[in-house]
């Protein structure tokens, strides 16, 4: 095939032992033509060095505000194909699980509504379709969704909720991750199709402290499995392991709680000091578990760094039963989520998300608002300014009940 | 339900289906009972479940942009190897499950030779890059993602395809400061950014924006409401307070940050996600730019192979790059890796003042 443009720098890209994605763009191509216009904007944009997108612009499909993310070339002329090339966010299957039957019918379908283009996965966790036009929105829409799929999120909605593999594959998931993000995402496709509030609002769940969908630094409300009662220690196992590595240096020595101890045979956790940290676990596999009191816990207001700083979530409840409220269709946490929702609602402003919101106002105030107590897991450490902005006081003119005990 | 215009059946808001329908037989069979994990080699593991099953899992080095070709070549291996069954991870990793171990080098060969995809990613690697679409497919983008990470890669190969390092390391690329590849607590996170204010198209502004709301979204104040010359509305932007964060931009296309010739790039080291040992952390400011050089960008794979090469010499077994930093203080991170400390890297945004040493503790 000849090709429409000469792409001598995104070439250079060709060559190397990674995959490349300039040729997977070659690919795309050759089944939809309108790519080769993407390329030669790509290039384009490896010349001027800036994108060459037009800002924004309206794309979607009827009754959803939000899924399709418009893209408009800002040389439309030069680069036809690309003068609408827009992305449609595809909520995964939890876990990201796919069949060989339907990966093909997608495949079928970006081909023939779009550039023949994806992502496996957006950095949310959609799949992304890329490149179609407005007039084709829609019967990819359909055509995704006579398949069983429907469209995640995009601008000031709740992003599609995202989980790790959980216990489809994991045995350190201490709650059915992909059975509460299943759930979780259908109770809210209101709020995930038709943006609702002031910004984005991402939920994420993760099966133990690893959190590897990395709910912690992103995420607005993090679910992160943890258990409550004794590791699992497998004795046999533990000898075996001492037998190939240094047990104390490697693990004993480098438990952040200092709560274990190896007398070269036998192994021993102070589990009421654990901060569930997860590193003997993960050095140790075969020897040590969680315990079998599982459950979550909450935190509550990542974010990245626009529009005030960047920031990481802080524990909202330390111990959640996951499995108590599964029996209530998680009814807990929905309302929780609700609360902090009105909460958000009531006070927060255009473009400020909810841990912005928090900063703002004031976390004792937050809790307040959405019924929360305050504990001392909340924090690193109490303050150590006096500036308290005091709600009781005495005063002169009142009978107080305690004034005798002052006196 | 029926569309009133069209009178056809529209489908919506059916949510994504049920993930049970796409679990491979022998995970519907343990789900829940999986036991321990082990490694047989690089990109390959295998679960053992209460029943003594084993479920063998090969990791493959997949990149974020995939033509429709090649996923129905991943279709065509899952029908082979793995009756139908894939699945994909979170860093853009495609995972094959076997119920056996007979078929693992096969699918290997396989794989490389069809897909001509590398496998790796597990353990003591360089995990697969997150990140986000770059000059490709966004219009706020500060530098290309794709290219870079394409560039970092391939220098990088061998530490994904063996376990050199000691542990895992997680590289994260966003293209602005939006980060949308949430790369802000990567062991390594490379972050397109500005160096100068938005241009403002004074006499666009009122037409493409709402004001209020351009005014609002700065996080340093710096935008004001003003009039055109022939009094139409407008703002204006103090550049002695813009951070450059392109926040205004994302609410107005009057106010357009890109920027070819001061775009570029800004390495941050030492995130971490995981609970294990030391708490979970940003990444902090090593070098705050280095302009965008396509199509290979240089000088950003001297920077990240100086830190990880830095690391593989200092850290100890298991510490990951933000742990030994904190270990060996960050003077000495500086002295090792000869990266310039500037002014820059001292914090100067709201809580800065917190990130101060406040004690007589340092390595001299």
């Amino acid at each position: 095939m000849s090709k429409k443009y000469d792409t001598p720098k995104l070439d250079q890209l060709k060559t190397g032992k990674w995959p490349s994605f300039v040729k997977e763009l070659e690919k795309a191509a050759a089944k939809a033509p309108r790519t080769e216009d993407l390329i030669g904007q790509l290039e384009e944009s490896y010349n001027v060095k800036m994108p060459l997108w037009k800002h924004g612009g309206m794309a979607g499909v009827k009754g959803y505000g939000g899924g399709v993310v418009g893209r408009f070339s800002n040389y439309p002329e030069k680069f036809p194909g690309a003068k609408e090339y827009h992305t449609m966010r595809i909520n995964q299957v939890q876990g990201f699980f796919y069949t060989s039957d339907i990966l093909r019918k997608l495949a079928d379908i970006g081909d023939k509504y779009a550039g023949g283009l994806f992502n496996f996965h957006g950095a949310t966790g959609d799949i992304q379709v890329l490149g179609f036009t407005q007039a084709e929105a829609e019967d990819l829409f359909q055509s995704v969704a006579k398949l069983g799929f429907d469209q995640g999120g995009s601008g000031s909605a709740l992003r599609t909720p995202a989980a790790c593999v959980g216990p489809a594959r994991c045995e350190w998931a201490n709650y059915d991750t992909l059975h509460m993000c299943q759930d979780i995402t259908q109770e809210f496709q209101n709020e995930l199709h038709r943006p609702p509030f002031n910004y984005k609002f991402k939920i994420k769940f993760s099966g133990c402290p690893n959190d590897c969908v990395a709910s912690g630094a992103r995420s607005d409300l993090s679910v992160v499995g943890i258990w409550k009662d004794n590791i699992r220690i497998d004795p046999d196992a533990v000898r075996e392991y001492a037998k190939k590595m240094d047990i104390q240096k490697l693990v004993v020595d480098r438990c952040p709680a200092k709560c274990m101890s190896f007398d070269g045979e036998k192994l021993t956790i102070d589990d009421s000091s654990c901060v569930k940290c997860m590193h003997c676990i993960n050095t140790m596999p075969k020897a040590l578990r969680p315990g079998v009191e599982k459950g979550a816990q909450i935190r509550i207001g990542a974010k990245v760094p626009m529009v005030q700083g960047p920031r990481l979530g802080f524990v909202l409840i330390p111990f959640y039963d996951v499995e108590e409220d599964k029996k209530n269709n998680y009814a807990f946490f929905k309302d929780l989520v609700q609360r902090i929702w009105d909460f958000w609602d009531e006070y927060g402003q255009n473009r400020e998300r909810v841990g912005e919101l928090i900063q703002r106002v004031g976390i004792g105030n937050f809790l307040e608002e959405i019924g929360i107590d305050p504990i001392p897991e909340m924090v690193a450490h109490p303050r150590a300014n006096p500036f308290i902005k005091f709600e009781e006081y005495f005063s002169e003119d009142e009978e107080e009940e305690d004034d005798e005990d002052e006196e | 339900m029926p569309d009133k215009a069209s009178g056809r059946v529209r489908i919506t808001d059916i949510g994504p289906p049920n993930y049970e329908d796409f679990l491979p037989d022998i995970i519907k069979r343990n789900y829940g009972k999986w036991k321990y994990h082990d490694y047989i080699k690089p990109g390959v593991m295998f679960h053992v479940s209460e029943s003594g099953e084993k479920l063998y899992t090969v990791r493959v080095g997949s990149i974020r942009l995939l033509s429709s070709d090649t996923v129905r070549t991943i279709a065509d291996l899952a029908d082979k190897y793995c009756k139908g069954h894939v699945r994909f991870t979170t860093r853009n990793n495609i995972e094959f499950l076997l119920d056996s171990d007979e078929n693992i080098d096969n699918l290997i060969e396989d794989v490389n030779e069809t897909l001509g995809f590398p496998v790796g990613g597990v353990k003591k690697c360089i995990a697969n890059i997150v990140h986000t679409q770059g000059w490709l497919h966004c219009h706020t983008s500060a530098s290309d993602a794709s290219g870079v990470v394409k560039s970092l890669m391939d220098e990088l190969y061998d530490y994904f395809i063996t376990e050199q390092l000691p542990a895992k390391v997680r590289i994260g690329f966003a293209c602005c400061l939006n980060m949308c590849g949430s790369v802000g607590a990567a062991d390594i996170s490379i972050v397109g950014i500005h160096r100068r204010p938005p241009h403002v198209l004074v006499d666009r502004v009122n037409d493409l924006c709402e004001i209020p709301s351009v005014v609002s979204a700065c996080p340093v104040d710096a935008i004001k409401p003003a009039r055109t010359e022939d009094g139409k509305p407008t703002v204006e932007i103090d550049e002695d307070r813009c951070v450059f964060c392109g926040n205004c931009y994302s609410v107005c296309p009057a106010l357009p940050i890109a920027d070819p010739l001061n775009d570029g790039l800004a390495i941050f080291v030492g995130g971490k996600i995981s609970n294990a040992r030391m708490k979970p952390t940003f990444s902090k400011l090593a070098i705050p730019f280095i302009p965008n050089n396509p199509p290979r960008w240089p000088e950003v794979i001297d920077a990240v192979k100086t830190i990880l090469d830095a690391y593989k010499e200092g850290a100890k077994p298991l510490e990951r790059v933000g742990e030994w930093i904190e270990r060996i203080g960050w003077p000495k991170f500086f002295r090792i890796t000869g990266f310039e400390f500037t002014k820059y890297h001292i914090d100067d945004f709201r809580l800065g003042e917190c990130t101060m040493n406040y004690s007589n503790h340092v390595t001299l």
